[in-house]
């Protein structure tokens, strides 16, 4: 394009420019097509990621000092209220826990009698979400666990009120992960209450999910609790996700118009847990 | 226009490092979508100034990390900056001697190029995006764009001196 009308001679002549321009092009085309269709550049990704890494910790370092700052300079009495709220909850925890373990037991015991399969014992850990904005078209985030930490694709992400969203792409260090409010997340769940299984998608917007597929005629009001069912493989079952909002039953429609508002305030949250589900040995 | 030599690339490179984490930077969900596309007025400027030394193969090199850094698809922002810096190298005589007001209104059209690519892209990839999304970096670039000016023509006339 430039090379035939181009004079030689003008100085301001480029060489080549042309050319150059539409083979990076075409690569970045071949890029697309191969990162979009097949996943082959996970490890390009990971390669680039690694140079990434040390940008992202730069960005995130100051709003990390501020919380450290803040932390060391909060004052003595609104550390002691922390600490007497701290200590409340934990003995009603305490107290709940105790419960629970009976109950564990009780239901270990009962599912023996019924010969079913023993229920998934979960391994969780501790992660933050880094001060990083991820894609801009999605309700992504980057959290501050990597491959090296044995977190692996599909993941499931909680925080202490219900669930978060699934890793998406492993780096080394750290990792992309999708909230569950994002428009091309589907999640598999249940109603507490009596078990009625059905999807629950993403709505771009944090504080709504939308339940497209419950028959007019389906048991279900504001209020019941919607938790993982564990039939999509990626998440472990039983984990609160959302409180149903609004039930509109449109009689000519087959399919009720259903929303939900998710357990967990997924645009404040900053510590998060992540997930390893490991099957316990059924005859132990 | 002299070529750049390694004391006249690090303050450039430095720029475009800073610009890579001006998008990363965290900002409140309201002002997300006007996030102004720092990388293509930085490599805008450095293409207009020295397209011996800034051209696109940069363009592309850093396109792709932002795609990495963003998770986008692989190759998306290396496309369409690749594009864009192309415009510019390409019409970059013209645009030094343009008065402040034309040469924005030049880099308005180029943002939306730029934009327009991107939208292209995850059309094509089915990618359901809003379009403020679009339309709002390319307002906030236009409007930064002057100050973007000010602040890498100060970086390069120290350099050009030195060196």
């Amino acid at each position: 394009m430039v090379n035939s009308r181009a004079n030689s001679s003008n100085p301001a002549r480029i060489p080549a420019l042309g050319v150059r321009v539409l083979l990076l092009m075409a690569a970045s085309i071949l890029l697309m097509v191969l990162d979009h269709r097949q996943n082959h550049l996970d490890a390009v990704r990971k390669t680039i990621g690694a140079t990434v890494y040390p940008l992202q910790i730069v960005v995130d370092a100051p709003f990390r000092l501020w919380e450290w700052v803040r932390e060391g300079t909060s004052e003595r009495n609104q550390l002691q209220l922390d600490l007497s709220r701290l200590q409340a909850e934990r003995l009603l925890t305490n107290a709940r826990l105790q419960r629970l373990a009976a109950l564990e037991a009780e239901n270990a015991r009962l599912r023996d009698l019924l010969e079913a399969r023993a229920q998934v014992r979960d391994e969780i850990r501790v992660a933050e979400i880094m001060a990083v904005d991820a894609n801009p078209y999605r309700h992504n985030i980057v959290i501050d666990i990597g491959e090296r930490d044995g977190a692996y694709d599909g993941q499931a992400i909680i925080d202490a009120t219900g669930v978060i969203g699934q890793i998406i792409e492993t780096g080394l260090a750290t990792s992309q992960a999708m909230l569950i409010s994002d428009p091309s997340h589907s999640l598999p769940v249940e109603v507490n209450r009596n078990g009625l299984r059905t999807i629950a998608n993403g709505t771009g917007e944090f504080g709504r999910l939308d339940l497209p597929f419950i028959t007019n005629n389906a048991d279900i009001r504001p209020g019941d609790l919607l938790v993982t069912s564990g039939l999509g493989g990626a998440f472990p079952a039983g984990y609160p996700v959302a409180v149903i909002e609004t039930v509109n039953r449109v009689p000519q429609e087959p399919f009720a118009d259903v929303t939900a508002t998710p357990s967990a305030a997924l645009d404040q949250v900053r510590e998060i847990m992540l997930i390893w589900s490991t099957p316990e040995l059924a005859d132990e | 226009m002299s070529r750049g030599g390694g004391s006249q690339r690090l303050p450039v490179i430095v720029t475009i490092i800073v610009s890579l984490m001006l998008m990363v930077m965290p900002l409140p969900d309201s002002a997300e979508p006007f996030r102004p596309d720092w990388v293509a007025l930085t490599l805008i400027y450095w293409a207009m100034m020295m397209p011996r030394t800034w051209s696109v193969g940069t363009a592309w090199i850093i396109g792709i990390v932002l795609d990495v850094a963003q998770g986008t698809i692989l190759g998306q922002h290396g496309l369409a900056l690749c594009f864009i810096v192309f415009m510019t190298v390409r019409f970059h005589l013209l645009m030094r001697v343009f008065p402040m007001q034309q040469l924005t209104a030049t880099v308005f059209a180029i943002l939306a190029m730029y934009q327009f690519i991107l939208f292209w892209v995850n059309g094509v990839a089915g990618v359901d995006v809003p379009a403020v999304n679009y339309w709002g970096p390319v307002l906030s670039g236009t409007l930064f764009w002057p100050f973007v000016v000010m602040l890498l023509r100060g970086i390069r006339i120290r350099v050009q001196h030195r060196g």
